[in-house]
């Protein structure tokens, strides 16, 4: 059986997270293929739904992205964002969905160094805590 | 504090003493329409929106009915305003909905006077049809059910309403108490100036004070926790994984009766019912490839986990919802529990007070650090 390879989503704001990334890449700073990058306008943007979509189609792990606050180009995108993070995790913990697969950190557009350390350790942690239990696709699960 | 009035009534009496009320607050001008529930010519009971007052006589505020929660129906009249002055009659889950459609600004209490009773309960609609057919009264299940004792030819009080910490309505200009104050006597309580000047005009003055109120109604309140703690737990311990939930929503046909009931359910239109979830028919095709099926109609899990994001914060209880589905899914301690975590975690309650912003409203540079557990 192969190892297991956690899925993570991240919602990466343009300005910051997202911008981190390319930096990240083209300083030749190599990080975990896990993380599959939607690109989003802001933080702010990240509707709970979208969340709620990746965890139900069996993402491992949910890594929101934003400005640190006083950053956001739309003021105050991150500050929602975070409080919509707090609400939705009550909401997953309540059916199995640990507070441990879904993150919200504010990483600067010239914070490659940091997008690559968050990622690693989203996945390393996210291997420890082994598959979500609506990932119907990791090893040792049966198609159902 | 003798707030209140004490109003004597014989067996029988208690809704024509309430009409005479009424009817004085109409002629003396103090109000111009009285939203309340009345006694429909065929059956049932509904909440009925009066403006002439010959009308009153089929007042009949305690019938242990809501067929719909109130909070909408005042929503509907008040959002965008008449002008004119309105006495409304709610139970305490109508009035915590409308606090919340207030701060929506769905809803609007400027020109209301707001007039809560004391809540022992309420049957399904069906059932409520039933017992009154049978020839029971709101007085006969006032009486049975201070005694305890809402079951009733089979029938009993929803399960909201069991768990239900609030059987006394806050926030409000009037309180119709039955609690604590004898079997033959309503108390009527004012707490706000308005509420003092709807009774000084009809010649009512306050002064008097139900000896046994405040112990029986904090009796019945540790009663009722004890009860919404232990349907908790036992909901918790049974139902903490998406698999239990989608055991517990097996039967859901994705009608979305339970959002349009649920009187915080605030979106103008559900974006289940919009574009963003009519697709087509290779979308579909697509789908089902992934795992070789697919189950139709889909995203119901999606749906009431979507819904919860939205209105657990400004979910009161009331039970609607469990009324509402057409395959008897009991929904409440679904939306209930979640309500419970995500209200707890802004130190927030849903209709608790006009002043307190509604979480996702409001936010601060330095709060919640722990979500991120980052310190520049
Ligand atoms: S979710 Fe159900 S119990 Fe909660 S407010 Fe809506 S209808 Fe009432
Ligand atoms: S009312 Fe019942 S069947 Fe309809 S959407 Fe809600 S849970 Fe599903
Ligand atoms: S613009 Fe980056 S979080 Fe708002």
């Amino acid at each position: 059986m192969s190892e297991f390879e956690p899925k993570i989503v991240g919602f990466f704001c343009n300005w910051c997270t997202f911008t981190a990334a390319d930096l990240a890449g083209t300083s030749r700073l190599s990080y975990p293929h896990n993380i599959k990058i939607i690109r989003m306008m802001c933080s702010g943007m990240v509707d709970p739904k979208y969340v709620i979509k990746a965890f139900l189609n069996g993402a491992d792990g949910v890594l929101i992205g934003g400005c640190w606050p006083g950053d956001c180009h739309y003021i105050n995108g991150n500050l929602k964002a975070r409080r919509r993070v707090a609400m939705l995790t009550e909401i997953l913990k309540e059916y199995g969905i640990d507070e441990k697969r879904f993150w919200l950190r504010w990483i600067a557009a010239s914070e490659g160094t940091m997008l690559r350390e968050v990622v690693s350790e989203m996945t390393a942690k996210l291997k420890a805590l082994g598959p979500s239990p609506l990932n119907r696709e990791a090893p040792g699960k049966e198609k159902k | 504090m003798a707030n209140f009035i004490k109003l004597s009534f014989k067996k029988g009496e208690l809704n024509q003493k309430l009409a005479d009320i009424f009817k004085g607050m109409m002629e003396k001008g103090v109000v111009n329409a009285l939203l309340a529930p009345m006694k429909q010519p065929k059956r049932g009971v509904m909440l009925t929106l009066v403006t002439d007052p010959f009308h009153l006589e089929a007042i009949d505020p305690f019938a242990p009915v809501a067929p719909v929660n109130g909070a909408k129906v005042v929503s509907s009249i008040t959002a965008k305003p008449s002008g004119r002055k309105m006495a409304v009659v709610l139970r305490s889950c109508e009035i915590r909905a409308l606090i919340e459609l207030c701060k929506l600004k769905q809803a609007n209490l400027e020109d209301v006077l707001l007039i809560g009773i004391d809540c022992l309960g309420r049957y399904e609609n069906l059932d409520f049809v039933k017992l009154q057919a049978a020839g029971e009264s709101s007085e006969s299940f006032i009486v049975k059910a201070l005694a305890g004792n809402t079951e009733n030819s089979g029938c009993d009080v929803s399960g909201a309403c069991k768990i239900c910490e609030f059987p006394v309505a806050d926030n409000v200009d009037l309180r119709l108490c039955i609690i604590g104050t004898g079997t033959d006597a309503l108390y009527i309580e004012s707490l706000t100036p308005k509420g003092d000047q709807a009774l000084e005009a009809v010649g009512l003055k306050t002064g008097d004070t139900p000896g046994n109120r405040e112990a029986a109604v904090q009796q019945l309140v540790k009663k009722r926790k004890e009860a919404c703690d232990a349907a908790f737990a036992q909901y918790r311990a049974s139902t903490h994984s998406i698999d239990a939930l989608e055991d517990k929503l097996a039967n859901c046909i994705n009608c979305y009766n339970c959002r349009v009931a649920c009187p915080v359910c605030y979106c103008k239109e559900c974006v289940f019912v919009t574009d963003t979830f009519r697709h087509n028919g290779d979308q579909y095709m697509g789908w089902a490839d992934t795992f070789g099926t697919l189950k139709m109609p889909t995203d119901t899990i999606f749906y009431h986990l979507t819904r919860m994001s939205h209105m657990s914060l400004f979910c009161v209880g009331c039970g609607q919802c469990t009324s509402a589905c057409p395959n008897s899914i009991d929904l409440m301690p679904i939306f209930r529990t979640a309500a419970q975590k995500t209200q707890q975690r802004f130190n927030y309650q849903a209709g608790r007070s006009h002043d307190e912003k509604q979480p996702l409203t409001v936010f601060e540079n330095d709060e919640l650090v722990e979500v991120t557990g980052q310190v520049k």
